[in-house]
């Protein structure tokens, strides 16, 4: 059924919208061009979980470290450089072979930017968010990570204020190793908590 | 507030999907997305918070529908035209134009 008044065109896809708005921007001098490059290139390229890996191999290879960083994430990553927006008030959870953390955020996409970057599609999106919190063991041994039954799954929901990294468990066989080698084997899930670091050869 | 924005513990969505090797961003607008939103938190115009309420006002079938960069572009816009920054009107208008050139 047709009416007269529902022939409106329909709206603009989301390309040509926010090109308007972005010109419309400029032109009142609310944003700089330059700025708006500048901004895509450090999220695009310069801030990634290559950051996270190396808070994690630091707290692997130095206990200390690893006390400051369960104690204070944000002070402890900040020490490595690794500061800004949706990183400030950071807690890191620790794995162990009886628990494990795995981060969600139900309500939106809170995420630890300056550790891991602009988060994958799928922790945006309904289905990750919808379930992790009700069959965790489920979504987990989808993503490959299965939960022995005698250990414990442990859901965190991000809330506006707090963004959750997760400090996965050190792979054996590794002792000695320095830390470039140890980063390399911190995935973004395992800092997420629906992975495990890389198995090493 | 509750709404369609609080997913935890819904049933019905079907499986999580995974892409390899990802990409930041998938198209061009999404770049221009987070960079638009973020600049103009930056400048003041709104806040994080505010952001988010915008997000959750959203109608629910819309906000099931679209994508996340989306649910950004819909905050943008709502609360600029509220606060008298970028009007509706004045975007609806520089859309108009510059839709000819965009088409195909």
């Amino acid at each position: 059924m047709k009416h007269a008044d529902t022939h409106t065109e329909p709206p603009a896809g989301p390309a040509l919208r926010v090109k308007a708005l972005e010109s419309l921007l400029v032109e009142k001098g609310l944003i700089d061009p330059g700025a708006v490059d500048e901004i895509i290139d450090l999220f695009e390229h310069r801030i990634g979980p290559r950051n996270g890996a190396k808070v994690v191999a630091h707290a692997w290879a130095d206990p200390d470290y690893k006390r400051r960083l369960l104690q204070n994430g944000t002070a402890a990553i900040a020490e490595l450089g690794f500061t800004g927006l949706q990183g400030e008030d950071m807690v890191v959870l620790e794995n162990t072979p009886r628990i494990y953390n795995v981060v969600v955020c139900t309500l939106c996409s809170c995420y630890p930017w300056p550790t891991l970057g602009l988060p994958p599609n799928w922790y945006k999106a309904a289905p990750y968010r919808a379930r992790v919190v009700i069959e965790p063991r489920k979504v987990l041994a989808e993503f490959g990570v299965e939960v022995p039954a005698d250990a414990e799954v442990r859901v965190w929901d991000s809330n506006a204020e707090i963004r959750y990294m997760v400090l996965p468990l050190r792979p054996a066989g590794t002792e000695g190793w320095s830390e470039d080698r140890l980063a390399a084997l911190v995935t973004r899930n395992s800092m997420i908590g629906t992975g495990v670091p890389k198995v090493t050869a | 507030m509750n709404g369609i924005h609080d997913l935890g513990g819904m049933h019905g969505f079907g499986p999580v999907v995974q892409e390899e090797n990802e990409p930041v961003f998938h198209e061009d607008w999404e770049r221009h997305a987070f960079a638009v939103l973020n600049l103009t938190m930056a400048a003041g115009q709104y806040t994080v918070d505010e952001l988010r309420h915008s997000i959750e006002r959203m109608p629910p079938a819309q906000y099931l529908e679209t994508l996340y960069y989306e649910h950004w572009l819909h905050a943008a816009e709502d609360l600029l035209d509220k606060k008298k920054v970028v009007t509706r009107e004045e975007l609806e208008r520089r859309i108009a134009e510059m839709a000819p050139k965009e088409k195909k």
